[in-house]
């Protein structure tokens, strides 16, 4: 061995885009052969200014912009931001709106938590069923796009309700995609989780304890997995949830032990999609009858808008975690503020305690357990003399913290 | 705890139809200009694109006619894709700025404004005649 090998840990970059990630985040792993030492990432890399846009246009436009900041959360960021505007402007929204929003979000959720098992399997080498997941994961997005218009951006949720109502015609198309999802629900949690390989690659890989995943904030499937008894959905229900009983979905539920691994989280989330079709099935049986929007003349409710002042946040459990919108309104036509955290930004720091020790080849997989979605989360970008500066993972986590602590006051 | 569960459902596979449709064509055509002119003189058929939805919202339609000049399609355009022309009471719609969000229909007094069915707008210059309605 000559002298230069044993200089160990040497420094592998990997990022901002690579063809290992889904997302574009740079990292730097501390090797120490195959073994990941120590780990630190620079999110930063997908900063488009969202906000900035937003508090120059006014609520009703800006929920169109809050569809697009991210392509598979269409309508948690919407779901968010309106409920942040009802509750400055103190707009009722009607109750059907509520459970055409709550069937929308979980149809999301769906379609959501179908894509992320296909790019699992994927990760670990595993094609054919990538392919297979995303072919059945077509039906929820095309009643989706029956629902809404469109199969991603749907433009259905505005302040004060939701832009469409679902017709009888249409709970058939909803009943026949439940039905064959919840047919096949059982296949797909015996393909993923009674494959050996997926079994030895999953196991034990990426483990994120309870304590851990409690200290980090982490939110969501994520944090589930891990054996925290967190969603809000449960916790500080809104829109149609609270006449809805949904619990937390926790491994220990179906394995009987928490392992808090890849594997956990790959449990989570399947079992996840049924009762998502659940939901749906009890919120299309119990939808009442009436208006679906507070306001229907969009200048009406502009005006309305235009005198709201006042603060105030909407969260909403999104498919991958929480999903928080801060509004700040004064009187003027754009808020004065607006600020999102999205789920994955709570999550990104777990990161960290998942890759220590593991080795290289897991990486991809680790990475993408959380399910993480940069587009969402890339909310700054420091710009100083020209010079590019990304928050480091301590000011991140130091942020995050602060606004943990501004939540609960 | 098995091996290689997917299997049967691979075989099977084989004998399906395949899940996408083969829009334009079942295989792609060496130049799609080439193809498309060929479907006009009739020499090769078109596999159809996937029906719209119900409530689609495609390419903007504009009934110049009715248009007053009163603004509001401009005013919630999220994407300021709504244009007053100055001087007259007409407005023009840049289509390749167009987020599809149909809000300025739902707002148009004189109910001017429309959705239409047509979706295939691809173009390789956002100013091209295709892209621009007034
Ligand atoms: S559909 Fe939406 S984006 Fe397009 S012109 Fe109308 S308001 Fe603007
Ligand atoms: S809202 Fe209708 S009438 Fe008013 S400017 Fe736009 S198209 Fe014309």
């Amino acid at each position: 061995m000559s002298d230069e090998s044993k200089k160990a840990p040497y420094i592998v970059p990997i990022g901002p885009n690579h063809p290992a990630l889904k997302e574009p985040v740079m990292f730097t792993f501390e090797m120490e052969g195959e073994m990941v030492r120590d780990v630190d990432f620079a999110p930063g890399q997908a900063h488009r200014g969202i906000e900035w846009m937003g508090m120059r246009r006014n609520p009703v436009q800006i929920v169109h912009l809050t569809d697009r900041i991210c392509g598979i959360c269409g309508v948690s960021h919407t779901f968010a931001f309106a409920r942040a505007v009802e509750q400055i402007a103190g707009i009722e929204v009607p109750e059907r709106a509520d459970y055409i929003r709550t069937i929308i979000a979980e149809f999301e959720r769906i379609q959501s938590h179908l894509l992320w098992a296909g790019v699992a399997a994927h990760e670990l080498g595993f094609d054919s069923l990538l392919h297979l997941t995303w072919r059945v994961r077509e039906q929820s997005m095309d009643v989706i796009e029956n629902l809404t218009g469109n199969r991603v951006n749907y433009g259905i949720v505005q302040v004060g309700g939701v832009r469409r109502d679902i017709v009888p015609e249409q709970h058939q198309v909803i009943e026949d995609c439940l039905t064959t999802y919840e047919g096949l629900l059982g296949k797909l949690l015996n393909l993923f989780l009674d494959d050996k390989t997926i079994t030895m690659r999953c196991r034990d890989c990426g483990v994120l304890s309870k304590k851990e995943a409690l200290e980090l904030c982490t939110v969501g499937p994520t944090a589930r997995a891990s054996g925290v008894n967190v969603d809000l959905r449960q916790d500080y229900p809104y829109a149609a949830y609270g006449d809805l009983d949904v619990k937390a979905i926790l491994p220990d539920q179906h394995l009987g032990e928490t392992h808090g691994d890849v594997y956990d989280r790959i449990v989570v989330r399947l079992l996840e999609v049924g009762q998502s079709c659940g939901i749906i099935r009890q919120c299309l049986s119990e939808m009442p009858p009436g208006p679906v929007t507070a306001e229907e003349k969009l200048a009406k409710l502009l005006a309305v808008c235009k005198k709201a002042t006042g603060e105030a946040i909407g969260r909403v459990e999104a498919p991958r975690g929480e999903c928080f919108h801060y509004v700040r309104m004064d009187g003027k036509e754009a808020p004065h503020t607006w600020k999102v955290k999205a789920s994955s930004y709570s999550n990104l720091m777990s990161w960290i305690p998942m890759l220590r020790g593991e080795q290289i080849a897991d990486i991809p997989i680790i990475v993408a357990s959380i399910d993480p979605c940069l587009s969402c989360t890339d909310r700054v970008a420091v710009i100083r003399r020209g010079e590019k500066s990304i928050l480091t993972k301590e000011d991140l986590h130091r942020l995050s913290v602060g606004k943990t602590r501004r939540l609960q006051r | 705890m098995k091996f290689l569960p997917l299997f049967p459902e691979l075989l099977r596979q084989i004998l399906r139809e395949p899940a996408t449709n083969r829009f334009p064509a079942k295989y792609l055509p060496r130049t799609v200009t080439g193809f498309l002119k060929a479907v006009g003189e009739g020499k090769a058929t078109i596999v159809p694109p996937v029906p719209t939805p119900p409530n689609f919202r495609g390419k903007i339609t504009y009934k110049i006619d009715c248009c007053i000049g009163c603004g509001l399609c401009a005013k919630v355009c999220p994407a300021h894709a709504i244009e007053l022309i100055p001087g007259t009471k007409q407005i023009r719609i840049w289509v390749g700025q167009c987020i599809f969000c149909s809000q300025c229909t739902g707002i148009c007094p004189k109910g001017g404004l429309s959705m239409s069915d047509e979706f295939l707008l691809a173009d390789e210059n956002r100013y091209s005649e295709n892209l621009i309605v007034e």
